[in-house]
This record gives C-alpha cells, structure tokens and sequence, in this order.
C-alpha cells in the first residue's frame, strides 16, 4: 500500500513523513516525529491525554488523520518551554504537585495554554469544563485547578 | 465546595511526631522527576523503541465462555510483513498453582473463559499489518453456557467455570465456583444481637470498577535464541514482572532483566502481568525485539477490575449507641479464577470498631469475567460501604450523632482487632475528633442536600526491600530503590536520605533501578513504598554515615563510636568533643578512594512494622429528584498518615482516593449484556469523574506516629478510597430521604428508589 507524503510544521520546525492512510496524527507525533510527549490513553478522543492544537486549535491527535495535518501548524507539549525556560503552567504544575504520575499532564498543559490564550481570566468553574474532556485518574483534579488559577493570575499581573 | 470559599485551616487536628524535629522531612520540595513530567520528556511504557523493532497485537475471544476447537493462523501468517504467532503452545508447561493461574489467563489454552480471554497474539513490521494479522487469525469456538453474576454463580445448576479449584477452606456441598472461603469472628453474635435495643440487617450489592490508571499497559521485549532477554514495561514491581515472566517462558529469572518505565497509574491494577511473557514469547520466536501495547478496550475486557460484591450486614445498637454484635457475609466474584479478596473484605468490615460479638464470612466466587486484580485497598471500600450504611440507618433511626456513635465504639491502641491481633498505636480516634472539629461537619446544608460520614480502615504493608545509597566525590548521593515511583515517592525517598546524611534534598538523585542492580522487592502495593522504602532508605544512610564516621574516625585516630554525624559533618564526641574541626561529607568523600574505597549504604530486608491506617470522610451531596443526577458538593478528607514525609503529595494521595470513591459509588460499572459481553469497554461510556464532575477535595492530615517506622511513617495511598462509597451513600441516601443499596448510585438507580419510596 503506498504511503502519504505530508509537509507540515510542528512547534515551529518544517517536518516531512510518509504515513499510511490509516495513521492518526498522534500515531505520526509518536512513531514517525519521536515526539512522544503526547500520549494514547484511549484512542477514542475521550481522555485528551493527546491534546494537541492543530492551527491554534485544541484537538484530540488521536482524532485527527496524519495525512490531514498537510499545511498545518501543529503544536505539543515538546514545544511549551522556550529552551530551559518552563512555561509558567509547566512551572506552576511542579510547583503545586498538580501530577502525579504525569500520563495525563502532557495533554492538560496543552489544553490550559489554549484556555488561558483564549481566557486569561477563567472562573474556576470555567476551568473544570474546560478540562472535562481531559481525564487524570491520580489527583481529583484539586491541585490542577488550583495549579491553573494562580497561573493564570500571574500571567495577568505580568501582561 | 468552590476553590475560592476555602479559608486556610488553623489549628490543625495534628499531634506532635515522637519529639523528632525534622528540618527536611514534612517540607514539600519539587518533585526530582517534575521537569521531565511537564516537557514530555519522562518515558513512559509506550514511549521506547529498539532497533528492528516489531509490533504485536493479540487475538481475543469474543464470547464469554468457550471450548477452542482450532486456531487457525494460515492466514495470518502468509500476510506480508507477519513475523510470528503465538498460541498457548509456545509457553512453558507443567505449572502449577497461581503461576498456572497467570498463564491460563495471559493466553487461554483449551476454554476462553471470558469476553477478552487471549488466544493467540500476532508480530508484524507494523502495529497496522499485525491488527490486519490479528483479524486473520481463524479460531473456531464450542460456545458454552456463561455466568457473570456473584449470586448467579454461586446457585445451583450454574455453570461450573473449573472443576476442582476450589481450595480445602470451602465447606462442602458449596457450588465448585465457590474455590475460597473465609470465616472469623469472636463472641457471641446471637447474644449481642439480644441485648440489642435495634438490630438492622440489610443487603448490599457494588459493580465491579476497574482501576482506570490512563497509560494502557505497554512493554518492549527482546529474547535471544540464547534464553537471555531484556524487558522495559509499565508495572508496579519488576521483579514480580521478571519472576513471572521466568516461570512462564520457562527461563530461569536471572537470565531476564526487566526495567520499569515511567509508569502512568496503576492503583494496584499494574501489580501482575497480562502481555509481558505475549511479547517475550514474540520475540524469542522471531529474535527480534517486540512492542505490545493494549488499547483502552483491552485494558477493559482483559485486565484486572474489581470484584464485584453481593453482601449482607447485620448490627446491634443500643439507645445510647454501642454497638452489641456484628455479623457480614461478604460474596465476592473475582472472574474466572481463584483471588477475589473475600477474606480482606471480611477482615475489613468491622475494624474500625471495638465489639466483642462478630462474625464475618466470605466466599470467593469465580465467574466468566476477567481476573479481578488488586484496586487500592481492595475489598475494603466494599466492606465499609455494607457496615457503615448500616450503622448510618442505626444512627438515623435512635437519633445519634454518627461521628459520636464511631467515637463511642472506636478502635483504639490495645483493642483487638475485629481480624485478630491487638492494635498498636493507631489515629481512628483522632481522625473522629479532627473531623468533628472541622468546620465541615457543622455546616448548614441546602435543601435537597444530604451529609454523610464514613470511617475506613487499610492494613498497610511492608514487603521485601533492598535499597542502596553510593556516594559521590563531591558528597552528593545516588539512592537506588526498586519499587517503582506510582505517586511522587521519589521526593519522598530524598527528603528521608537528605535528612540522614544532612545535605540538599537536591543532592540526592533517586533511581528506580533494575532487576538486576539490586536484590528482590515487593511490588509497589499495599501502601508499602513510603514505609518500606522509606526505612530502608533511612538505615542505607544510617549505614553510609557509619562508614562516613569510620572515615573521620581512622583520620583523626580516634575509635569510631567517638564520632557522631551532625548537619552533614563527622564531628568529635564524647571526651574527643572540640577535638578536631567538623569534617563535612564532602570532604571525607573527596579522598574516599584512597581511605578505603567506595563509600555506599546498604539495606535489605523485609520490615513488618507497617502500621494500619484509618480514615473519617464527611461528604455533602445533592440529589436531582427529576433527573437522579447527584453531584457531590463538599467533600472532607481525614486520615491517619503517621508521619507525613511530603505533605502536599500526601493530599494527593487523599484527594485521589476520595476523586475514585466518588466515581465509584456514582458512576462506574461494568456492565455486562446477556451474552455475557462487556458492554462499555471505552472511556465514553465507562465515565470516570472529570474535573467538572468534582468539588475541591479538602484535606486533613492527622499524625499519630507508627512505632513501625523510624519517622512515624504509615503508607496512605490506599486507606483514602475506603471510605467514599459508604460516606457518599450516607450523603446520597439523606438527601434523597431514601437508602441506596446498590453501587453505583446512577441515576436510573436513584429514580428507582425514589419512585419505590412513593410506592410506584
């Protein structure tokens, strides 16, 4: 079966791959890209342990085709920190124990940076929808919320 | 509650620790693995490859209980880019007892047992070609007759899962599902339940719920024509992976080495094998590396829920609220094998309370469902979920207080516990007096809102443990243990080594080594990695600092036990002190090669001080009359910890208990179709809580010291979920004005009672 030629960019840098038509672009991140900070908790687009945003918008990678990402801009969780330098959520998630073991953490960092460019000032109850399509089966989501909140203060204080 | 109702707490319900002041232990320092946790870095059981590397996928029965007349592979096997496949042919024979047990459940032999049951597993160039391979495999199946209810199977004219498993425990004339039996007790009940001013017995059903850890089992294994072979796998202990793995291949253990991954949850659900000895078996006969990993839908078909429970509890009260007699029959279906943890269950029920007549009986029933594996305490929340419902209608209908009622009739140290021996030091009582004390408990509730209570009771384990800390010139230290790191016990393990050797939390860098560096560990299970590790931790530094003191000692002439270890320095005691100047680590260490060589701490044995543990949970819910929808508004954690090491991962431990208790009793099940299949094999429609689902979860951390553990410590990571299900339905069933019984209270189940209750 011959294979998919697809040009896209991820976290800023021009990529090529070849994948079947059958490939979900999380299975190109993972496989093809070695970007494995994404994970499959489910492969049904239900846990978001995948979160990615294709062109600015969160979506579930394992939902999305490989061949579609052609032409896109895609970005995941490699691409957050700016060298040594953590994103303020990636800080404030170590800070507030907001993980622990940290499947989930990946595709919740990448969810609350898509909220918080759209909202800088969620409520907490905005948060948990927002969130809802994000599962984390080891905290109860108490320290996440709480994690996310104080970050985007900060973010506010420091715009 | 809303995050931003909360007011900090003060006055904390917490008792000093045994006069120890700490200055790094009970600090909550980041965690040593939180960068590569937030970057994507962290390597988790998906996450490696190899060189070569092929793909597997396994072949699965669809039926719930089947003879398997043929396999089929022709066609598999001549698809382009399939290596190699496997059937129960290509293990070891001759295995007995629970070895047997894992093997017939890793690939089926003659019978698949259960929707889900493997039958044979494909490896291919590609995860594609080896799903396309697994749907080529042709098996024809003898369909037989199912059962996957508790009480179905313990009836007569049920159909028989195996003749002869059950064990000499089982009291004759019993149904052979019936392979375990537990009976306990002490008094006399009949005689309790006399002096009783109100005795109520009731029935209580729960689902099975699975452990719901997010990462999908995954390994990659690579076996030589030589025996020899290497293995990376998600899991809560390796050597139990590399023991197994062992018997099963037929190899001997040493010739295997298994690395544990990052792993991604396991809740107790990742403390056996179901693909490992698949892989290895794949790559033996392909000599090639192998890749397996299980999707969402396999992890639930195949690997281990919980049991589910059919239970009935009788107590006896008096007016004033003491309690005369407690009687349960816990009956429990584990799936198609022996392990249901009846006997825990029944041990469970009535720990928390000092009663001289009970008696507690559980049968272990086997079913055409997967293998039930450990969840986090398990049986317990089912046990407190029959007694402490009980003891809820008790209260309700003499017009108690409940948390005075537990108060009244709690265990305390020297008690005998309801499963035998005496109690040690224990908090019950203090996390009934914490609670009572919390502003919780005694504030007003909505209409249409309920509040309930719950106490819970885990064992607690200690366990085979070998840990060893090697230090570096420069006087920082290497600490390798070998339980896997499921919660932050990293930061735990170098706050411990920190405060014995007196230098940086950051200068101590924890592994989490493998099967071959050190010597056997237990699994990371039964709360056991914080006190077994953790001691073992603390007396491997206990030993380096000897041999550091011995260094300072041979330099200065003077006998050893003239020196002491004080802030990270040798210093000169006894009629020696002010001698000589303090002589920091790393100095000593600097010269170490030419004082005697390398300098490292040992500790390895199997420490049986693990205290038990006690939990008080006070819930608010509120219950939709029209919809059945109930959501949890407040919710309140208490419990014992001894000594908490890393506070804030200790509230993790207690938040993420109570969050799974919550979607236990609320929501998840499994559910099972006529035809004996699983119906809701995806996250979608097995629903754990999301983050809109949940209040904040607050938390109180009671410490009552372990005399078990040089710091105090008490494992927490289990005691937190045994009180939530009873706690919720105590909630559930004031602001409803109805009792639930059965588990989850979803909401067909609350329309249900409350259309009863109005007599439809």
């Amino acid at each position: 079966m011959s294979k998919i030629h697809v040009t896209t960019t991820v976290n800023g840098d021009a990529v090529e791959f070849l994948c079947d038509a059958r490939e979900t672009l999380l299975d190109v991140l993972r496989d093809r890209l070695n970007l494995t900070g994404a994970k499959e908790g489910c492969g049904t687009g239900d846990c978001g342990a995948c979160s990615v945003t294709l062109d600015g918008r969160l979506v579930c990678s394992c939902l999305v085709l490989g061949a579609e990402a052609e032409g896109r801009e895609i970005a995941t969780v490699e691409g957050m920190a700016n060298g040594e330098e953590l994103h303020p959520l990636q800080q404030k998630f170590i800070e507030y124990a907001a993980l622990q073991c940290g499947i989930c953490t990946p595709g919740i960092l990448v969810a609350t940076k898509a909220l918080l460019e759209r909202n800088p000032d969620p409520t907490e109850t905005e948060v948990r929808y927002w969130l809802a399509g994000n599962l984390c089966r080891c905290t109860g989501y108490d320290k996440i919320i709480r994690a996310v909140m104080d970050t985007a203060a900060d973010m506010r204080e420091a715009s | 509650m809303a995050l931003d109702e909360y007011k900090p707490q003060t006055g904390k319900a917490m008792l000093e620790g045994e006069g120890r002041s700490f200055k790094q232990v009970g600090t909550s320092p980041d965690r040593p693995d939180g960068v590569d946790k937030v970057t994507g870095r962290a390597r988790f059981g998906a996450d490696v490859t190899a060189p070569g590397m092929l793909h597997a996928a396994i072949v699965r029965s669809p039926h719930a209980h089947a003879r398997i007349l043929k396999i089929d592979t022709s066609a598999a096997e001549a698809l382009d880019g399939v290596k190699a496949v496997v059937t129960r042919a290509d293990f070891a024979t001759g295995l007995t007892g629970e070895m047997w047990n894992i093997l017939e459940n890793v690939m089926a032999d003659k019978t698949a047992l259960y929707d889900g049951h493997a039958v044979a597993a494909v490896a291919a160039t590609s995860a594609l070609i080896a799903r396309d391979a697994a749907k080529l495999v042709k098996v024809e199946y003898e369909v037989l007759p199912h059962v996957t209810d508790v009480d179905a199977a313990m009836a007569t004219g049920a159909p028989v899962i195996r003749e002869g498993a059950a064990d000499a425990s089982v009291p004759p004339g019993l149904h052979p599902n019936v392979v375990r039996y537990h009976e306990s007790g002490r008094g006399d009940v009949e005689a309790g339940f006399a002096e009783a001013d109100l005795v109520i017995e009731d029935h209580f059903r729960t689902e099975a719920t699975h452990q719901g850890y997010i990462e999908p089992h995954a390994c990659l294994a690579q076996m030589g024509g030589d025996g020899k072979g290497e293995l990376w796998c998600c899991t809560q202990g390796h050597w139990n992976v590399q023991k197994i793995c062992a018997a099963l291949l037929g190899t001997e253990q040493s010739a295997l080495r298994v690395t544990a991954s990052e792993i991604g949850g396991g809740f107790g659900g990742k403390t056996t094998v179901f693909i490992e000895p698949v892989a290895l078996a794949l790559s033996r006969k392909t000599s090639r590396p192998v890749k397996l990993v299980m999707s969402r839908s396999e992890v639930f078909r195949a690997t281990g829920p919980t049991a589910s429970t059919s239970m009935d509890v009788k107590v006896g009260m008096k007016k004033d609220g003491t309690i005369t007699a407690m009687q349960g029959t816990f009956r429990l279906q584990g799936g198609a094998f022996p392990g249901a943890p009846a006997d825990m269950t029944a041990m469970c029920a009535f720990a928390p309370y000092n009663v001289a007549n009970l008696k507690q009986v559980g049968y272990d029933v086997m079913s055409n469902r997967p293998k039930q594996a450990a969840y986090r305490a398990p049986g317990s929340p089912m046990a407190a979920f029959a007694t402490e419902s009980v003891i809820d209608e008790l209260c309700n209908q003499l017009g108690l207080d409940p948390i005075e009622v537990r108060l009244k009739n709690a265990s305390r140290e020297g008690t005998r516990a309801s499963y035998g021996p005496k109690f040690q030091r224990i908090g019950l009582v203090e996390t009934l007096e914490a609670a009572k004390a919390h502003p919780h408990y005694s504030a007003p509730l909505k209409p249409g809102q309920g509040r309930g209570v719950s106490c819970g009771f885990w064992f607690n384990f200690g366990g085979e443990t070998s840990v060893s800390l090697a230090l570096s010139e420069d006087g920082s230290a290497q600490l390798m243990v070998g339980t896997p790191d499921i919660g932050g016990s990293r930061a735990s393990m170098a706050l411990m080594a920190a405060e014995e050797l007196g230098i940086p939390y950051e200068n101590v860098r924890v592994t989490i080594a493998d099967t071959a560096s050190l010597g056997y560990n237990e699994v990371s299970h039964g709360s056991r990695v914080t006190y077994a590790s953790g001691l073992a931790t603390i007396q491997a530094a206990r030993d380096a600092v000897r041999k550091l003191c011995g260094r300072a000692a041979a330099k200065w002439g003077i006998p050893e036990d003239a020196v002491k270890w004080e802030n990270g320095c040798a210093v000169p005691s006894g009629p020696n002190a002010g001698d000589f100047d303090p002589l920091p680590i790393a100095e000593i260490t600097a010269s170490m090669g030419a004082t005697g060589g390398p300098i490292v701490g040992h500790f390895e044995a199997t420490p049986e001080g693990a205290g038990v543990s006690f939990a008080t949970h006070i819930v608010d819910a509120e219950v939709d009359p029209e919809t059945g929808k109930t959501a949890v508004v407040r919710y309140t954690v208490v419990q014992d910890a001894g000594k908490a090491i890393h506070p804030t991962y200790v509230e993790g431990q207690f938040q993420g208990g109570a969050a799974q208790g919550i979607g236990w009793a609320l929501n998840e099940e499994y559910i099972y179709g006529e035809d004996g299949r699983l119906q809701n094999a995806v996250f979608l429609d097995y629903r754990i809580p999301v983050a809109s689902d949940l209040p904040m979860i607050d938390t109180v951390i009671v410490e009552v010291p372990n005399p078990g553990h040089p710091y105090g410590v008490r494992g927490v990571g289990e005691t937190s979920i045994c009180p939530p299900l009873a706690a919720i339905a105590n909630a559930v069933s004031a602001a409803a004005g109805v009792r639930l019984h059965e588990l989850p209270m979803s909401p067909p189940r609350i329309l249900e009672a409350l259309e009863r209750q109005r007599g439809g």
